[in-house]
């Protein structure tokens, strides 16, 4: 015997499900989540390889930053809607070709419209298809959830990403170059009072550091962070 | 359908390839217009820098006309070859690789403020890619006024430095023939004891610490392409107006 209202079939079988508002408490979470608790660099220290290239200047983290973002909502949304299609045995090497093809459309609009951040970025547009965080979401995620959930778990954490990026960048450019976006901040009545640039901060072993110093002043504010033992 | 046989898992993959194919071949040739447009004015863009005039990609085109007057293509023999137009139909990475013979080698004479200005455009290969760039020698075709260089693929923060400006700026004033008149060209050296480039008469500059086979790669690219200007460079003005 069955419970005589669930039985009976909905015409339009989504209509039946109770609808999740689309920026629900959990919805959110997805989006915020990776900007502090989860983020991808600090706490799952994925994609650290960029975060060091491409932080000298806040130009080029920006630019990376929305790549990644327009890659990674892309080619979550792609895959989720493929979730049930996408064969089990080559299912790495469907999301390693979405992937790459969001990169080289990237790519190619950068060239035609962006030509300087383009040559800037150059091999590093290539190398957001190696990111862990795009492969990593695409398998963790994607592949199980919907189409909406998805493109908020591929927005936040590519922007989770490119938080970390734009932050590295200002202490990097600010005070390796005394600019902000090349536009010089540090007036000059200070350096004729002696102030130099830290021509380390340019180089990565300073990316390093001032990472780690990011993600200790973190734990330190949020200590569920930090591991037990 | 089952989703785990091997039929299915074929079907789809060559459905994905095709598609994903055909996507970005579209993408790639409906860009391709604005992406060279961008490559020419870049071009331009260098050549001018090398004369001391930075301008923005927009401007380069106008100021190109204006400043360049003349576009050569020489013959090995420093003879003007007419039918060729230097800018657009002269390929470099294409050129390097035929017979001095053959070759056609591109020569932008540029005129700033009544001083002419010989552009020699350069490439050769860094560590990992090709390298390129261009030279400007003064008018008396010894003295440098400025270079230029690019990579395609060098490592960032090393080989890359080649293209920082405090590099390039270490090129002005060299000279490329010693005081015996003998084409020597500008080594990038390790061990010229002069991290400042103060000394203008021993055809080096400073090299980039890590980026040795770059820079060896530099001095390569100098004088393999300069050797092939003697002809033009060593001939008197009376000699040139001779040949045309």
């Amino acid at each position: 015997m069955s419970k005589p209202k669930s039985t009976k079939k909905p015409a339009i079988f989504f209509v039946a499900k109770e609808r999740e508002p689309l920026f629900s408490k959990k919805n959110r979470g997805l989006l915020k989540d990776p900007l502090d608790d989860n983020n991808p660099i600090t706490v799952q220290v994925l994609g650290i390889c960029s975060a060091l290239a491409i932080t000298v200047q806040l130009k080029p983290a920006v630019v990376m930053t929305l790549s990644v973002i327009a890659v990674m909502a892309a080619s979550n949304v792609i895959v989720s809607i493929l979730r049930n299609a996408i064969p089990n045995r080559i299912r790495i090497i469907v999301q390693l070709v979405v992937v790459a093809s969001m990169v080289i459309l990237v790519d190619q609009v950068l060239r035609a419209y962006a030509y300087d951040v383009s040559k800037q970025l150059s091999i590093f547009i290539g190398l957001i298809i190696t990111n862990c965080i795009v492969m990593g979401r695409l398998e963790a995620f994607a592949l199980g959830n919907g189409v909406w959930k998805s493109f908020l778990d591929g927005v936040g954490n590519a922007a989770g990403y490119g938080f970390m990026l734009i932050l590295v960048a200002f202490f990097r450019e600010l005070f390796g170059s005394g600019k902000l976006y090349g536009y010089q901040v540090i007036p000059d009545s200070i350096y004729e009072m002696g102030y130099e640039n830290n021509g380390l901060m340019l180089l990565s072993p300073m990316a390093l550091i001032t990472l780690g110093i990011i993600i200790w002043m973190q734990r330190a504010r949020n200590r569920k962070l930090i591991e037990k033992n | 359908m089952n989703r785990d046989s091997n039929a299915y898992t074929f079907g789809f993959a060559a459905a994905m390839v095709l598609v994903v194919a055909s996507v970005l071949a579209f993408t790639a040739s409906s860009l391709k217009d604005l992406q060279s447009e961008n490559v020419r004015k870049e071009k331009m863009q260098n050549i001018l820098s090398t004369i001391g005039i930075e301008t923005d990609r927009e401007g380069a085109e106008k100021l190109f006309n204006n400043y360049i007057v003349e576009q050569l293509a020489l013959r090995n023999d420093g003879s003007v070859d007419e039918t060729v137009d230097a800018f657009s139909e002269i390929k470099l990475a294409i050129e390097v690789k035929k017979d001095a013979k053959t070759q056609r080698f591109p020569l932008y004479v540029a005129t700033v403020d009544l001083a002419t200005y010989y552009i020699v455009p350069l490439r050769g290969s860094g560590l990992w890619d090709a390298i390129w760039g261009y030279i400007a020698l003064d008018e008396d075709r010894n003295t440098i006024k400025g270079a230029v260089f690019d990579h395609k693929g060098e490592t960032a923060g090393l080989g890359a430095e080649i293209t920082q400006q405090w590099f390039m700026d270490r090129f002005v004033g060299e000279k490329i023939f010693n005081k015996s008149g003998d084409l020597v060209g500008i080594s990038v050296s390790k061990t010229n004891n002069d991290p400042n480039d103060t000394d203008k008469d021993d055809h080096e500059v400073d090299a980039i610490s890590g980026a040795t086979i770059t820079g060896d790669g530099v001095s390569d690219m100098i004088i393999e392409r300069l050797q092939h200007y003697l002809p033009y460079l060593k001939a008197t003005p009376a000699d040139l107006a001779y040949n045309n």
